[in-house]
C-alpha cells in the first residue's frame, strides 16, 4: 500500500511546537516579580483585613488546584470527587490539633496554653505530614476501582467516592471509635471548633488578629507545590503520565506500569490537596460535614480547566481567578448590584453559581484550551489525538 | 560483550553501574527457542481469533507470520505482547512461563513491539518518545525526582543520550530529534516507532506491519536496518507483513494464518508453493 503523494503522507500539515514563543529569561523574571509582589503584598493591607484573608483562601485554592492538575491535567484521569482530600486533611487537623478526643492528653512539638489542653495536639508540621499520608491511602483506596476502567467512567467512581466521604463526616458523628465514651469519628455537621491555630518553630503561634503570618505560610506551601509539581512533570514519572493519557495501550507494551504510574498520580495529587484541607482547617478554626459538599470538587475542577487542563502556569491563574471572584468580587464588590441598579430583591451572592456557570461557558466558547494552555493539550485538542479509541481493554 | 550491551556498557562506565537498571541477562543455551508459543487460542465471545497455534522463536532470528486480512495476526501479536490473555494455551518466553503476564513486565523481561497504525506519544518529541521507551530500564522514584538526587540527573541525561543514539541507529536525521512525533513524515514516525521499542533493551523485538504505507525504497531500507539490527543488537524479529517481497527477502522462517490457524510453515520458497497458501490468498483454483 504505496502512497503516491508525498504531501499526504505527512500526517499534519500544520508544525506544532511545544515552545512558547517567550524567551525562557522572560519567564523566569516574570515569575520572580511576581513571587516579590507576592511576598510583599500584606504590608499593602492591614494585617486583619478581609482582602488579606481573601488571598489565603485563594492561594490555599491555588494549592488545590495544582494538586487535581496532577490527577486530571497530568494523568488525564477525570476526578469529580477531590473534597475527599480536602475532607480528610481537614480532619487531620481536627483529630491530631484539636479537643475533639477529650479522653486523650496528648501534646508533640506545642507550647502555651495549648498544652493544658485536653485532646490530641500535635505540631502543625506533623498535623501536614499526617494529613498527607492519609490522604495518599486515600488516594490510593479511590485509585484501586478506577484503575479498570477509562475516561467518564472513573468520573463517576471519584464522584461517588467524594460522596461516600461527606456522608463519613456528616454521620460520622454516630460512628464511635473504640477509644472511650466521648470518641466519635467526626462531630457531623456541629464541626470539629476550635482546632489549634498554627505554631512553627521559632516563630509566635499565629493568632485571628493578625493574618500576614497566615499569608506567608500559604504562600510557602504554594511555592514548594510549585517546586513539587514541575519536578514531578519534568522527570521519568511525569513522561510515564503524558504516555497514559495520550495512549494506554502504547504506554503499558513500551513498558510503563499502568496501575503504579495511575496510582502515583492519584496518590500525589491527594497529598497536596490534604496539605491545603489540613491549611484550611486550621485557618478557618473548624472542621465542619457542611464544608465538604460535591460543590466543591466541582469548583477547583473548574479552576483547573478554566486555566488550561495540565498547565501548572494556568491552573494557578484560574485558582486565583475563580476564588476572588467567589470570595470577593460577588460578596464585596458586586453584592450590592441588582438592588442598586435594577431595583431587584435579591443579592448578587443568591447567583453565584449562575455566574460561575456563565462564565466558563464563555472561557469554553472562546479559549476551549483554557487561559493559559498547556502545550500538549492544546495539540491534542486541536489533533484530536484520542487515547480513548482503542478497541481492546489493556489489563491493568 | 554481547551486541546488545554496546549501548549499555558506555554508562556503566562513565557513571557507575546503578544508574540504568541493569536487567541480569537470561542466557538461553545455544538452539533452545527463545520464545515457545504452545497451542496459543484466543476466544471472543463466540468467535475464535486465533487457534491452537503452536509457534516457536529461534534465537537470533528473523521470523514471519502472514496471512490474508482478518486471519488472526495482530491478535496473536496481541497474545505475545500481554494485551491478550490468551484463552488456552501456554506461552513462554526465556524459558520462564509469561502466559498472562502483564505487558509492561513482558517488555522489561525483553519484549518489545510496534503498531500496525502507529501508536507514538503524539505530543510528545521523537526523543522523548524514545525516553519513555527506556523507562523500565530507569529507577527514578518520586522522590529523587522532586530532588532530583544527582543519580536521577546523570540518569537522565544518560536516557537522553542513548536516546539520541538510538534515533541515530534508525536513521532518523538530527534535526528531526526534537520534532513533535505528530510532524513527522509517515516513514520517520515508523522509524522513531522502531528506535522507541529498541529503547527497551528488547531480546524480541515485534514489528506489526512496518512497511505498511512506504515506498519501494523505504521498504528496502527497513529490511536492510532489521538485517542490522539483528546483527549488532542480537535479538529476534518477529514481523507481520503484507508486503511480500519483504516477507521473502528478510524472513529465514514463514508462517502463514487463515481464519486465526496455522496451515503453513517453513522457509519463503516452500510456503510460497504451497497450495493451501496459494487456496488462502487467491481462493480455490477451478
Amino acid at each position: 500500500m504505496a502512497i503516491a503523494n508525498p504531501a499526504d503522507r505527512s500526517p499534519s500539515t500544520r508544525k506544532y511546537s511545544l515552545e512558547s514563543g517567550i524567551p525562557p529569561i522572560v519567564g523566569r523574571l516574570a515569575f520572580v516579580a511576581v513571587a516579590i509582589f507576592a511576598i510583599l503584598l500584606p504590608f499593602l493591607f492591614d494585617p486583619i483585613s478581609s482582602f488579606l484573608s481573601d488571598c489565603i483562601i485563594a492561594l490555599a485554592f491555588v494549592i488545590m488546584a495544582l494538586g487535581l492538575n496532577v490527577v486530571v491535567g497530568f494523568a488525564g484521569l477525570l476526578d469529580l470527587g477531590y473534597v475527599a482530600f480536602f475532607a480528610i486533611g481537614a480532619y487531620a487537623v481536627g483529630w491530631f490539633a484539636s479537643g475533639f478526643f477529650v479522653d486523650a492528653n496528648v501534646h508533640i512539638g506545642v507550647s502555651g496554653f495549648i498544652t493544658n489542653l485536653p485532646g490530641i495536639h500535635a505540631n502543625f508540621l506533623i498535623v501536614l505530614v499526617a494529613a498527607m499520608i492519609l490522604c495518599m491511602i486515600g488516594g490510593v483506596i479511590i485509585g484501586l476501582p478506577t484503575l479498570r476502567l477509562r475516561g467518564d467512567y472513573i468520573a463517576i467512581v471519584t464522584l461517588a467516592f467524594g460522596e461516600i466521604i461527606r456522608v463519613f463526616a456528616v454521620n460520622g458523628d454516630a460512628i464511635s471509635l473504640p477509644f472511650g465514651e466521648n470518641s466519635n469519628l467526626t462531630a457531623g455537621v456541629n464541626g470539629i471548633t476550635p482546632v489549634d491555630q498554627v505554631q512553627l518553630p521559632f516563630l509566635a503561634p499565629f493568632t485571628q488578629l493578625n493574618l500576614r503570618p497566615w499569608y506567608w505560610l500559604i504562600l510557602a506551601l504554594v511555592f514548594i507545590t510549585l517546586f513539587v509539581v514541575i519536578r514531578l512533570r519534568d522527570s521519568r514519572l511525569g513522561r510515564a503520565w503524558i504516555a497514559i493519557r495520550e495512549d494506554e495501550v502504547a504506554a503499558a507494551s513500551m513498558g510503563v506500569p499502568l496501575v503504579k504510574t495511575k496510582l502515583y498520580a492519584y496518590a500525589v495529587g491527594a497529598a497536596i490537596g490534604g496539605v491545603s484541607g489540613a491549611f484550611q482547617a486550621s485557618y478557618l478554626n473548624t472542621v465542619n460535614a457542611d464544608q465538604f459538599k460535591f460543590s466543591f470538587s466541582i469548583f477547583v475542577l473548574a479552576m483547573v480547566i478554566l486555566g488550561g487542563l495540565g498547565s501548572v502556569w494556568g491552573v494557578m491563574v484560574g485558582a486565583l481567578v475563580l476564588s476572588f471572584i467567589n470570595s470577593y468580587l460577588i460578596p464585596d464588590v458586586f453584592r450590592t448590584v441588582p438592588k442598586d441598579l435594577f431595583g431587584l430583591d435579591f443579592e448578587l451572592t443568591d447567583l453565584g453559581f449562575g455566574i460561575f456557570g456563565f462564565l466558563l461557558l464563555i472561557v469554553m466558547v472562546l479559549r476551549p484550551e483554557g487561559l493559559l494552555p498547556e502545550k500538549r493539550r492544546q495539540i491534542e485538542l486541536n489533533e484530536d489525538i484520542d487515547a480513548g479509541e482503542t478497541s481492546f481493554e489493556v489489563r491493568a | 560483550m554481547s551486541p546488545s550491551d554496546a549501548v549499555e556498557q558506555p554508562a556503566a562506565e562513565a557513571v557507575g553501574k546503578d544508574v540504568l537498571k541493569t536487567r541480569k541477562r537470561v542466557e538461553l543455551a545455544p538452539g533452545a527457542p527463545l520464545m515457545d508459543i504452545e497451542n496459543a487460542t484466543k476466544i471472543f465471545g463466540g468467535l475464535t481469533a486465533v487457534s491452537d497455534v503452536t509457534f516457536t522463536i529461534p534465537q537470533n532470528a528473523i521470523v514471519s507470520v502472514i496471512g490474508p486480512n482478518g486471519a488472526g495476526k495482530t491478535t496473536f501479536f496481541n497474545m505475545l505482547t500481554g494485551l491478550y490473555k490468551p484463552s488456552i494455551g501456554r506461552i513462554a518466553f526465556l524459558g520462564s512461563d509469561v502466559t498472562g503476564v502483564r505487558p509492561d513486565i513482558i517488555t522489561r523481561m525483553g519484549v518489545a513491539r510496534t503498531f500496525q497504525n502507529i501508536r507514538l506519544f503524539g505530543t510528545m518529541t521523537a526523543l522523548e518518545n524514545v525516553m519513555v521507551g527506556q523507562h523500565t530500564r530507569m529507577r527514578a522514584g518520586v522522590w529523587g525526582s522532586i530532588l532530583r538526587t544527582p543519580r536521577v540527573r546523570r540518569e537522565e541525561e544518560k536516557v537522553r543520550e542513548i536516546g539520541r543514539e538510538i534515533l541515530a541507529e534508525v536513521g532518523m536525521p538530527k534535526s528531526s530529534f526534537d520534532q513533535l512525533a505528530i510532524n513527522l513524515s509517515y516513514g520517520d514516525q515508523r522509524r522513531v516507532e522502531i528506535a522507541r521499542a529498541l529503547a527497551t533493551d528488547p531480546r524480541l523485538l515485534l514489528l506489526d506491519e512496518p512497511t505498511a504505507g512506504m515506498n519501494p525504497n523505504e521498504s528496502h531500507q527497513l529490511t536492510a536496518l532489521m538485517r542490522k539490527l539483528r546483527e549488532e543488537r542480537d535479538l529476534s524479529i518477529l514481523l507481520i507483513e503484507h508486503d511480500m517481497k519483504v516477507v521473502m527477502d528478510v524472513s529465514e522462517r514463514v508462517t502463514v494464518l487463515d481464519h486465526g490457524m496455522k496451515i503453513a510453515e517453513g522457509d519463503p520458497a516452500t510456503v510460497r508453493a504451497d497450495p493451501a497458501v496459494v487456496e488462502a490468498y487467491l481462493g480455490k483454483q477451478g
